[in-house]
């Protein structure tokens, strides 16, 4: 037996709330890259639901470019979070309010 | 040779380029000698074109020719041209004569002047711009002379413009000058508008003159009136003269040439020009004379109370200008004409000597600190009794005859102003009495200490020769200039020359041979009363009275204070005004509102960045959830 649809979708939006959730909660730096994470493939899940749904490759196609974004901005983010954790000995989010206008 | 009449301006200019590229490196006074060459060519130019001129018959001694067009715009065709009749070759001949002799007395005058090649260049741009003034062949290239004598006026005042006086002097000249331009320029638009040309005669349907037709009852007194603003602001009429007592801050040559002989006649001349516009309006012509004779009146009142021998003289001047425009307005154009030559003569000359006077005595200016003068400067002393006597009208030099055909014509005209012009006769015959018993009689003055302590004079000296033959030559003009124009003399006279270019507008008062003969009388008496009553009054050692230079006369009646209350002060209060609180508060504060209006806008909505990324990462929570709302409530409400 197959699962409809829905059944993908509705794990990509409890996914998606989790991260969410989770990016507004947490203070940690890290904790809330991996919610991002959490968000970016709740949203690759959608992607290839409705491409599968629909019979469109774009969906599939769309996936491999947010990896690829997500792969650099990880990239990006964590030399951010190493830099700042050598400078300040800090990884908490709140205690980075120097753009504080 | 007509044709050779664009030489004169052109010497001139000539004589002002020299000057320019190698003034400074020939310096004194070779720079002084090239300008007098220049200037003396050009009268020698004016003798040849009077000749030409003489040997055409009477109805054909009109010259117009236009050398190339200077603008030509829609309907309107200025064209660079010369006119050649009587009337601009007679002002030709002594602008160019006096100039020359005035150039050459400036070498010696302003000798070791650290400025001296300068002052040649001026002087020659200005005899340049007069001529083009005298020489143009329609208004806009007058109008280009009257503000090149203009500009040249204004340098030549503050030549000294280290000197606080002088340089306010100038632009005081300029700015009075300025007042008279305005009424010029509305002139000029006004004759365009209602004629379509600029050109005196000749061009096309006849020049303005040929067009006067188009400028029938309000528009030509309007067009005259207008004219002749600006002949009180060059000419130094009320409510304009008081600039020209102020102008003797300049060196005493160019009080002579500029602010005596010449610039200042440009007024009268330009009146006489256009004597067909003036002959449409009998108001104009009404108004004309009756500001000529009270300014005669007015300024002769004020001579009589200077202390200082050029400020005497410059009020003189206005006073001689008055009776040139109160002819004028009598129609009398010829009379204007040759009071305006005998004028350039004797005035010019009565400035020279009093330069040479002023340069004797070490720039001393005061009247009450010179007297005896005789005994050291004998040539300055003829001279300038020569000029006196002219002035004074005594016969038969040249003042008496000028003065007489002036004051004839107001008598057949407007009783009243003849009155008023024959005292105006017998205060000028008293105030010149006076400077001369001031400067050269009694006993010398310039040996005491002055009344605030300045130190005595040493002995004055005599001036050099080069100072000394214009004197000579200008004292036999003054003496027989009257010859031009003797009323017993009809055929070779100025009246005759000059007929054709006034031709149906010039006034004639017919009067009998009794009347003439008793006015001339009445002169004569009027001139004589003048010279008695300051011999009487002024011989003696006391040189202090002051119930005969009332304190009205010595503030010129008041008139720049009544300017300083009514506009200057007034006008400083409205530019106080206009800058603290229009400039400081409106323009400022609309500026400053907006950039503090930004400021606000700014300091307020910073306080959205909290720096703290859960804030960001809610804000675009909710922004997105607001998306998605619209797009379903999008779907439901469809």
């Amino acid at each position: 037996m197959s699962l409809s649809g829905a059944w993908y979708l509705g794990l990509a939006a409890v996914v998606f709330s989790i991260g969410a959730i989770g990016l507004l909660v947490r203070r940690n730096v890290l904790i809330m890259f991996m919610c991002i994470e959490l968000m970016l493939n709740a949203a690759n899940l959608t992607f290839v639901t409705f491409a599968r749904m629909l019979g469109d490759i774009g969906g599939q196609a769309i996936v491999f470019f947010v990896l690829v974004v997500a792969a650099a901005e990880v990239v990006v983010g964590l030399g951010i979070v190493v830099t700042n954790y050598r400078r300040r000995s800090t990884t908490v989010a709140d205690d980075l309010n120097s753009l504080k206008g | 040779m007509l044709h050779a009449a664009y030489l004169m301006p052109l010497l001139a200019l000539a004589g002002f380029l020299v000057l320019v590229a190698v003034g400074r490196r020939a310096g004194d006074p070779v720079a002084g000698w090239i300008g007098t060459v220049a200037v003396a060519g050009a009268f020698v130019v004016a003798c040849l074109v009077l000749v030409c001129l003489f040997r055409e018959p009477e109805s054909q001694r009109l010259f117009v020719h236009n050398y190339f067009t200077w603008i030509h715009s829609g309907g309107l065709t200025v064209p660079i041209g010369i006119q050649v009749d009587p009337l601009s070759i007679t002002m030709c001949m002594f602008i160019t004569g006096v100039s020359a002799l005035i150039h050459l007395y400036s070498i010696g005058y302003m000798k070791g002047d650290p400025d001296y090649s300068k002052f040649f260049i001026y002087l020659n741009l200005f005899v340049f711009s007069m001529l083009v003034l005298v020489l143009a062949d329609n208004l806009l290239l007058t109008f280009v002379g009257w503000e090149g004598v203009g500009v040249c006026s204004y340098w030549l005042v503050s030549f000294w413009f280290r000197r606080d006086s002088a340089a306010s002097a100038g632009k005081k000249a300029f700015i009075y000058n300025r007042i008279g331009d305005v009424g010029f320029l509305a002139a000029i638009f006004l004759i365009f508008e209602k004629t379509g040309t600029l050109q005196y005669e000749g061009g096309p349907g006849g020049g303005v003159f040929g067009q006067l037709h188009h400028l029938g009852g309000g528009t030509g007194t309007a067009a005259v009136l207008l004219l002749f603003l600006a002949a009180t602001g060059k000419s130094a009429q009320i409510p304009l003269f008081n600039w020209l007592p102020d102008a003797m801050e300049g060196p005493t040559p160019v009080s002579a040439l500029i602010h005596a002989a010449t610039m200042v006649t440009a007024g009268v001349y330009l009146l006489c020009r256009m004597n067909h516009l003036l002959a449409l309006s009998h108001t104009g012509l009404e108004v004309i004379a009756i500001v000529g004779g009270v300014t005669a009146f007015v300024a002769a009142t004020i001579a009589c109370a200077q202390q200082d021998i050029k400020k005497v003289l410059a009020f003189s001047t206005v006073s001689q200008i008055g009776y040139m425009v109160l002819a004028v307005g009598c129609g009398a154009y010829v009379a204007a004409i040759f009071l305006m030559v005998a004028h350039a003569f004797f005035k010019g000359l009565l400035f020279l000597a009093a330069g040479s006077v002023i340069h004797g005595l070490d720039d001393e200016q005061d009247l009450k600190r010179m007297g005896a003068l005789r005994k050291v400067m004998k040539w300055t002393t003829f001279t300038f009794t020569v000029g006196f006597l002219a002035i004074a009208g005594i016969p038969p030099l040249a003042g008496f005859w000028a003065k007489g055909d002036v004051l004839e014509n107001a008598y057949a005209h407007y009783k009243v102003l003849w009155a008023l012009g024959l005292l105006t006769a017998v205060l000028t015959a008293y105030y010149m009495s006076r400077l001369q018993i001031l400067a050269f009689g009694d006993d010398p003055r310039w040996d005491k200490i002055g009344p605030n302590g300045e130190p005595a004079h040493h002995t004055p000296h005599e001036s050099p020769w080069v100072m000394r033959l214009p004197l000579v030559i200008l004292a036999v003009a003054a003496f027989f200039a009257g010859a031009l124009n003797l009323p017993w003399v009809h055929h070779y006279s100025l009246s005759n020359f000059l007929a054709p270019v006034f031709a149906g507008s010039l006034y004639n008062d017919h009067l009998g041979r009794g009347a003439v003969w008793a006015l001339s009388l009445t002169d004569i008496a009027a001139a004589v009363i003048g010279v008695i009553l300051a011999a009487a009054l002024w011989r003696g050692a006391q040189v202090d009275k002051p119930r005969l230079e009332p304190q009205f006369l010595q503030r010129v009646w008041y008139w720049d204070d009544f300017y300083d209350a009514v506009i200057g002060r007034p006008g400083q209060k409205l530019a106080t005004f206009l800058a603290w609180v229009v400039d400081a508060r409106v323009i400022d504060g609309a500026v400053n509102g907006a950039a503090s209006l930004v400021r606000a806008t700014g300091s307020a909505s910073r306080k959205l960045q909290t720096g703290y990324v859960r804030n960001y990462a809610l804000g675009i929570s909710l922004g997105m959830a607001l998306i998605v709302a619209f797009l379903f409530s999008r779907t439901w409400w469809s």
